[in-house]
């Protein structure tokens, strides 16, 4: 282990950092928001489309991620009709395509997360909501998906790790992100060891602030859960008598 | 299209799947190692001495916290390097290059192992307190109590769980093709390159997973309900 070398390499990778954000935020961005909505295409009576969501998630969670990005990368390029649409300048850049896939992916794995949240919102909150005169899209914007994702926000934190640890894909498809950069000294240096130290050190520091920022989400989110200010002192007190 | 996956010299498909072959081996001996990892890291977690419960916690955070690649690209290039470390106090010189199978069971079987530790361990701690009462009352010795009464129930709690790492380790597999290991992703890309064809190759690639994935998820299913033969349901 040779600390000034471990320096210069941290140098080299925190460069990678701003890669890895972008691809992690856009990709769980827009995830969230496709897999709230295949959650509740999922959901929906109409049996096409909740079977379709179910293909959609049978198909993402059934394949490795690789095979994903690399369908997208280099599968779509054999069409000539996707070379001449107005879709070709995104998706012969790696960049767009590491999104496509991960947005795709992790849009499956967050959806069966919102879905057992929604299934798991108590039927008497429901209930109260229809006898206040909701229903429909109100009913459910103000009642059960509030609901559903302070539940499902535990898991959707695991989903975020999971997410940061997929980025490192991208560095196949030639992306330069963290592990792209790594793998790039280690075959020029051959110090496996040193490199993967200093690497890995900036994905835990990454996936601990991450499991922090949930945490504080969380607790944000369920004030009914805490315990009146006072309450303790009152429960001691109660005690005593 | 039906030529070039088919079998024989023209087609790839019997490449396809003697390399899905591989790739389950691969995925077989890591899911098993993981499992032994596993076995040690929740022992160690559920011990009464700090060093093994800090230890296992620091080996579950790392490799859970970490992407998988990185821990290949450290076996596949820093293995070798090891070997040969230790290879020269023994007076070889030569260059020694460790098999991609071994490299990428190995790499994948403790990322698994750091999995496996956290389902076993909670697994454990779900045997209820009472029923290692009664086993004590029965007068049952340490080894006889864990092989009648703790190991049983603990597969039953584990199996759903670990049923989940395996379909991890099997996707993990497709990263192992950066070492040029012949499985599924690997032997995919060789033929896209030679036939101009990726989403063709890419296609029956995912083809090949989903029917490994769904196959073993259906297993696993069989074996839940074996393990929970003697529990009643609602």
């Amino acid at each position: 282990m040779d600390p000034r070398f471990m320096w210069e390499t941290l140098g080299k990778l925190v460069e990678g950092v701003p890669l890895l954000f972008q691809l992690v935020t856009v990709s769980l961005a827009i995830g969230f928001v496709l897999a709230v909505l295949v959650a509740l295409a999922r959901l929906s009576p109409l049996a096409p489309l909740s079977r379709a969501a179910a293909g959609y998630v049978f198909f993402f969670r059934g394949t490795p991620l690789l095979v994903q990005v690399f369908l997208i990368y280099y599968g779509l390029s054999q069409f000539p009709e996707i070379r001449a649409s107005f879709l070709w300048p995104f998706l012969r850049q790696p960049y767009w395509c590491a999104i496509l896939a991960f947005t795709l992916n992790t849009a499956a794995y967050g959806s069966e997360i919102i879905r057992g949240g929604i299934q798991s919102v108590p039927w008497g909150q429901i209930e109260a909501g229809r006898a206040a005169g909701m229903s429909g899209w109100l009913l459910m914007r103000r009642i059960t998906l509030p609901i559903a994702l302070r539940q499902a926000l535990p898991a959707y934190g695991n989903e975020m790790i999971l997410m940061v640890k997929a980025t490192s894909l991208a560095s196949i498809i030639t992306l330069m992100e963290v592990t792209g950069i790594a793998h790039k000294i280690i075959s020029e240096t051959y110090r496996a060891v040193e490199v993967f130290v200093v690497a890995g050190s900036i994905y835990l520091l990454i996936n601990f602030l991450l499991t922090r920022a949930v945490k504080q989400v969380e607790w944000w989110l369920s004030p009914h859960l805490r315990d009146a200010p006072g309450a303790a002192v009152k429960e001691e007190a109660a005690l005593v008598h | 299209m039906i030529q070039l996956l088919g079998w024989g010299d023209q087609g790839w498909g019997d490449e396809l799947v003697r390399a899905a072959g591989m790739t389950l081996a691969v995925a077989l001996c890591a899911f098993l190692l993981g499992l032994v990892v596993g076995s040690g890291g929740a022992a160690a977690k559920l011990s009464r001495f700090r060093a093994l419960q800090a230890a296992a916690d620091a080996y579950t955070t790392v490799l859970r916290g970490i992407p998988e690649l990185l821990v290949i690209y450290l076996l596949f290039f820093g293995g070798s390097g090891a070997l040969m470390y230790v290879a020269r106090i023994f007076g070889h010189t030569g260059y020694i290059e460790i098999n991609a199978f071994a490299t990428g069971a190995v790499a994948i079987g403790i990322v698994n192992g750091a999995y496996s530790t956290e389902v076993i361990r909670g697994a454990v701690l779900a045997v209820h307190p009472g029923q290692i009462e009664a086993a004590k009352a029965y007068g049952m010795s340490r080894s006889v109590m864990f092989r009648r009464i703790v190991a049983p129930q603990v597969l039953r709690y584990a199996l759903p769980s670990l049923g989940n790492v395996w379909q991890l380790a099997l996707k993990e597999t497709a990263l192992i093709s950066v070492t040029g290991l012949v499985e599924i992703m690997r032997q995919a890309t060789v033929g896209a390159g030679s036939t101009k064809q990726p989403f063709t190759f890419y296609a029956a690639a995912c083809v090949l997973y989903l029917i490994l994935t769904t196959v073993s998820g259906l297993g696993f299913a069989r074996a839940e309900r074996w393990a929970a033969r003697g529990v009643r349901r609602a």
